[in-house]
């Protein structure tokens, strides 16, 4: 059966109508912020106690203000580095974890109980999960008190996690780890299962080793993915913000050493310092996109 | 065994391996909500003694006292409920309507929409927070329920997820052979898409109410009234105030109150999450 070609034109003036309330909401929630945003950077525009000062346009001082000060490196500067230290453990732990499921001659048992246990963190509200272990690791908190029963700190003087740039970061690091490693072990172990077994078979037949197997089959074919899963974690790193923000109460201590991007964007709107917080936000507007394009372009790759 | 030799550790060991490894990761992952739920049962003067791995008996007390305190928990409650509800009903259906749009129809500017869609997938919410508080400040929304459910109707990762779920699972012919026998738009959208589309609907339902109820970034800049804040909010000030003035046994079963709904409704659906994670995954 065909229908007349007039009534198909007509079915598909329906693809417009139905699109309605996605157009709307987002040119009214998400572009005219955008552009709002953008538009607030160039103008000097802030608060002092309760005097309001400006708003008056000074063109591009704000981002030279911003990068001349300095203190936006820092905070980009820590934020990297927590992200670094979350995810080189979480791609190999997920990577290790992805190729023992996907194996099939381990014959492992109890997958889908372990890929609930590991996908947990994940679904775990951030800031209750930061207050978890800020109660947990503060000074009078249950971690000192074992570390103190087992003397590995001296009775009396427990170790203050979040006093030190070292420990306060790992703590961070080690959160969006445990976070995420789950989401990305089953990430790769999708890629993983979509890999021709006759590629293994063969191995199997010319006596390869499972290391080789590893590196030389499951690794190469996985590089897209691999790249993908680096590439989203990277911009879920660059908004990292209920942890540290939670862990530290805002200050981002010791001394601005877990202050991320997106904690001073939010000290900018809490102060109402519209012009800095609107050069920061293109700022990272800017680094989000270009690294939004790049996984735009690899999904449409991917599609051919 | 079959004499077949594998070279490096025979299979034996490497499942041993991956078993001890397995059960290390596992405990890993649940020992802080066991740490979690065991002090939320113990009393201030217990927990000052130091820690034990057996629960105590003052879960009642502990969720007694909070009620009673000075967070407002149940309001919190409450306040968290409805809006990751409303966020979670809007998101998904609004999300498949803008995907039967995509996948049903052809329409000149299809293409370009779609790609320009998957453009703007990425893009944090955070970086537009500036002129998105100035907005809802000018509307007199501020306070307001209203600006932290409307927004997700334009939620371009459902979309994209509802739109892939519909090329596997929604035959275009069906819709035509309706079309024939005379159904409206409507009709065949609501009757006979949506209902092909439940299973992967109830999955993003479920992350949608989730990430709603997690969320603390723009809640905290626009409930400013105790009586309108959610959770995370509650539990950044729990955090902002002097800690050793609190009951710990109190700050504990407060944790336990905002993480335990999504724990349990996890847990009953845990197999279609996973699989659902994965089948949204796949096609990469």
């Amino acid at each position: 059966m065909k229908s007349k070609k007039g009534n198909i034109v007509r079915y598909n003036r329906w693809g417009y109508f139905f699109l309605i309330p996605f157009a709307v909401v987002f040119i009214i929630f998400q572009l005219i912020p955008l552009c709002s945003t953008i538009y607030n950077s160039f103008f000097k525009h802030f608060f002092d106690g309760i005097m309001e000062i400006g708003p008056e346009p000074v063109g591009l001082d704000n981002y030279v203000n911003m990068f001349k000060n300095g203190s936006i490196w820092t905070y980009f500067g820590n934020t990297m580095i927590m992200w670094i230290m979350g995810f080189v453990p979480q791609i190999l732990i997920s990577l290790l974890l992805a190729s023992w499921f996907a194996n099939p001659s381990l014959k492992l048992k109890g997958k889908a109980f372990f890929q609930t246990v590991i996908y947990l963190p994940n679904l775990i509200m951030a800031s209750a999960f930061a207050m978890l272990f800020f109660a947990l690791f503060s000074k009078v908190g249950p971690i000192n008190g074992m570390l103190q029963s087992m003397g590995v700190v001296a009775e009396g003087s427990p170790y203050d996690f979040l006093g030190h740039t070292g420990s306060a970061r790992t703590l961070v690091a080690f959160m969006n780890f445990l976070m995420w490693f789950g989401n990305t072990t089953i990430l790769l172990l999708a890629g993983m299962l979509g890999i021709d077994t006759s590629l293994y078979e063969a191995a199997e037949v010319d006596g390869a080793t499972s290391n080789q197997v590893f590196f030389k089959i499951t690794l190469p074919i996985l590089r897209p993915i691999l790249v993908y899963v680096m590439i989203t974690s990277l911009i879920g790193g660059l908004q990292m913000f209920d942890v540290p923000q939670i862990l530290t109460n805002g200050s981002g201590g010791p001394k601005n050493t877990t202050m991320t991007l997106i904690m001073a964007l939010n000290k900018h709107l809490f102060s109402k310092n519209y012009g800095m917080g609107g050069a920061l936000s293109v700022f990272m507007f800017v680094i989000t996109g270009i690294l939004s394009m790049i996984v735009f372009k690899m999904n449409k790759q991917t599609e051919k | 065994m079959d004499g077949k030799k594998e070279k490096g550790l025979p299979v034996k060991t490497r499942r041993i391996i991956a078993y001890i490894v397995f059960v290390l990761i596992t405990i890993l992952c649940l020992f802080w909500f066991y740490v979690l739920f065991i002090n939320a049962t113990r009393s201030n003067a217990e927990l000052n003694r130091g820690f034990t791995m057996i629960p105590s008996k003052y879960a009642a007390r502990n969720f007694k006292n909070i009620i009673h305190g000075t967070q407002p928990i149940f309001t919190g409650l409450l306040n968290s409920f409805i809006v990751a509800a409303c966020t979670a009903f809007l998101c998904t259906y609004c999300s498949t309507v803008t995907a039967f749009a995509i996948y049903a129809y052809d329409f000149k500017l299809k293409k370009a929409i779609f790609t320009f869609i998957l453009a703007i997938m990425m893009i944090p919410t955070q970086v537009t927070a500036l002129g998105f508080v100035q907005l809802v400040d000018k509307m007199g929304l501020m306070n307001s329920f209203i600006p932290l459910i409307i927004p997700a109707i334009a939620s371009p990762v459902v979309f994209f997820y509802m739109k892939q779920s519909m090329d596997a699972a929604l035959p275009k012919e069906l819709l035509e052979s309706s079309r024939i026998d005379g159904a409206g738009e409507f009709r065949i959208f609501n009757q006979i898409a949506l209902p092909l589309m439940k299973p992967s609907i109830a999955v993003q339902a479920i992350f949608s109410f989730v990430s709603s109820w997690n969320n603390y970034f723009t809640p905290a800049l626009i409930l400013k009234k105790d009586n309108k804040k959610t959770l995370p909010i509650l539990i950044a000030l729990l955090r902002g105030a002097d800690f050793l003035k609190f009951d710990m046994g109190q700050v504990y079963m407060f944790i336990a109150c905002s993480i335990l709904p999504v724990i349990i409704v996890y847990l009953c659906l845990a197999k279609n999450i996973v699989a659902g994670m994965t089948s949204g995954a796949v096609k990469g």
